[in-house]
């Protein structure tokens, strides 16, 4: 069977694919168009994950505040709505803007610092961003703004319906992860990732660490602004609750459940954490306790995340082989 | 002028500032020391509430509560050592924000499997209800309670710290502590004593605040980044510069709440500075600790010798 990729892990992700492309008719066909709406939201976490993942995993940038870029991207809807703009393009282009410029304000300041001190900084900024919606009275403060009608796209696909949205996600998701993929494989990613392991000896290379990670940053913050933008759309209701830092410690744990660095870690690692959350919250109302639990347990004990056990069947494979 | 407001005002400045340095305290030390970055500190703080709500409300005494506290939250601190934070000191910072957000998850939902989801008022003995005058100014007993409580405790960690060989090994340990290692220290009973000793003092800052602001579920998850914020600006590992960061914060978040709309009213029309004002003083500590960050990384009072 030669067509099949090479390896379990592959086959299963490629498998993977298939089902979210034909997700809607699956849920139609069982009569759960419930779960699309749960499936719709993984995957629009999942696309905010895989561009943490792209300055975390790939680049070593440890950020606790990257749901303030969700939080950019939403208000971008929600805000010009507010004023009966419903215009996708604006909206778009407002948040892929506010976010590119914000990051490479922030990203400047905070990659003069390293380890712990840019995971403080870079939460720090997200703090701000958070008080700033907080008491926008204007538009809701902590009480929310409520988005009465989707982004817009005239003579283009529309957002309208269920479905609609889901293929948007899904298409920008599938983009996502094309475009990492391009990325790390890149110069430009072999210079990120090489910084990850030996900063130094990339300068002695001769490439301008600090620029290249900056850049890496912006992108990665514009990514994560899509992921909000499609987020104002799905919910119809944004607060600055979006932008809390505990958010931005969800959005690290995907990461880690998935398995850091690797390209299909954070897609599976966000679908196990909703549809986990979801499971868990419709047992008991403690699940919070399960989940820290997990959390706890899977950093001391199941290091790779999700991906990391995939490995593992092709490693038993290659043995056989 | 209000003098009177001023003067209040920099009293709840003030006590902000020592309840900030009861955590930072414990923080800096974690931080310093182990390299552990503990976000689950702030459990401490509102298990120490919890406990001392209990004792409380079974024996009547607030000083018995406070006490047997102060226990409950070293044996809690000294548990969570053994069992988790020992086994990561050498990971990743990455992991320690991971377990310990797992520890926030964990405290918040036992406490809430323990106490209910509802929070827990903590009376307080007639003696400290009332209000004391001094020359025209009315002051709760209570505030007044909670500055002399921080400042008797930041000045036996001072003596402690500063004084005694125990302290002389912290500060060793702050500074280099694979020195300290290698001169024959027992590295790890220093460690479980400095976590728990940490932990039972974001538990008394508490203990202080939940009889003004009632116990609750999550009621650390703020304050600790502020206290993050303290010990980043003071310098990691550095307990005189949590104390001076504390202050610092304490007064310039409780000055600019009452008194940057004013002062920004004087620059722009009243209606813009009505919104803007709450924003920025808010944002105003972590505006301070992005430009610290920026321009003095290690913090402005670090360690001696620290790298």
């Amino acid at each position: 069977m030669s067509w099949l990729p090479a390896n379990w892990s592959t086959r299963i992700y490629a498998l993977l694919l298939l089902v979210l492309a034909l997700a809607p008719f699956i849920f139609t066909w069982i009569g759960q168009p419930f779960y699309l709406d749960l499936l719709s939201r993984a995957l629009i976490l999942a696309i905010a994950v895989i561009s943490l993942n792209l300055i975390l995993g790939f680049g070593g940038m440890v950020s606790l505040g990257h749901a303030a870029y969700i939080g950019i991207g939403a208000y971008s809807v929600g805000i010009p709505s507010y004023y009966d703009y419903y215009n996708g393009w604006l909206h778009l282009a407002l948040a892929l803007t506010v976010s590119a410029v914000f990051a490479l304000v922030t990203g400047a300041i905070s990659l003069r610092t390293r380890g712990v001190y840019f995971i403080m900084i870079t939460m720090a900024f997200s703090q701000m961003v958070y008080f700033t919606f907080l008491s926008l009275e204007e538009y809701g403060a902590d009480d929310g703004l409520v988005i009465y009608s989707r982004s817009e796209f005239p003579e283009f696909i529309s957002m309208e319906g269920a479905t609609g949205l889901y293929y948007w996600i899904f298409a920008l998701l599938l983009a996502s992860l094309y475009f990492v993929h391009r990325l790390v494989h890149a110069r430009f990613g072999r210079v990120i990732v090489g910084s990850k392991y030996n900063e130094q000896r990339m300068q002695a290379l001769g490439f301008n660490t600090y620029r290249y990670r900056l850049v890496c940053y912006v992108i990665s913050a514009m990514m994560c602004s899509l992921a909000g933008m499609l987020l104002g759309n799905f919910t119809s209701f944004i607060s600055p609750d979006m932008i809390g830092w505990a958010r931005s410690g969800e959005l690290i744990f995907m990461v880690i459940i998935g398995g850091v660095g690797t390209l299909f870690g954070p897609l599976v690692g966000t679908i196990a954490f909703v549809v986990l959350e979801e499971a868990l919250s419709a047992i008991t109302i403690y699940w919070h306790l399960i989940f820290g639990i997990m959390l706890v347990a899977l950093v001391l004990y199941g290091k790779g995340g999700i991906h990391g056990w995939l490995s593992l069947l092709d490693r038993k494979e290659e043995d056989r082989g | 002028m209000d003098w009177n407001l001023l003067i209040s005002q920099l009293m709840n400045g003030l006590q902000l500032g020592l309840l900030l340095f009861l955590l930072a305290s414990g923080l800096t030390l974690i931080f310093g020391i182990m390299d552990f970055i503990n976000l689950s500190h702030g459990s401490f703080y509102m298990i120490g509430a919890y406990f001392c709500g209990t004792v409380v409300a079974y024996t009547g005494s607030f000083v018995l509560g406070v006490l047997i506290g102060l226990v409950g939250v070293f044996i809690v601190g000294a548990l969570v050592e053994w069992f988790i934070a020992r086994k990561l000191y050498r990971e990743d910072h990455l992991d320690h924000v991971l377990v310990t957000f797992g520890l926030i998850l964990i405290f918040d939902t036992l406490v809430h499997l323990l106490w209910g989801a509802s929070g827990i008022a903590i009376p307080l003995p007639d003696v400290l209800n009332g209000q004391i005058t001094l020359g025209n100014l009315v002051v709760p007993t209570y505030r007044l309670l909670i500055i002399v409580a921080g400042l008797l405790v930041a000045a036996i960690l001072y003596i402690l710290v500063a004084k005694t060989r125990l302290g002389m090994l912290i500060r060793a340990g702050a500074s280099n502590r694979t020195m300290v290692e290698a001169l024959g220290i027992n590295i790890n009973r220093l460690f479980l004593f400095v976590f728990a000793l940490g932990a039972a003092m974001a538990g008394l800052a508490g203990m202080l605040i939940a009889p003004i602001t009632e116990a609750s579920i999550g009621m650390g998850n703020d304050i600790i980044i502020v206290a993050f914020v303290v010990v980043i600006i003071g310098g990691i590992g550095s307990v005189k510069g949590a104390f001076y960061a504390a202050m610092i914060l304490g007064l310039i978040d409780t000055l600019s709440r009452s008194y940057l709309d004013a002062l920004l009213g004087l620059a722009m029309p009243s209606e813009y500075s009505e919104t803007a004002a709450p924003a920025l003083s808010a944002m105003l500590i972590y505006i301070l600790m992005a430009a610290v960050l920026a321009f003095r990384p290690q913090g402005l009072f670090p360690p001696a010798g620290a790298k």
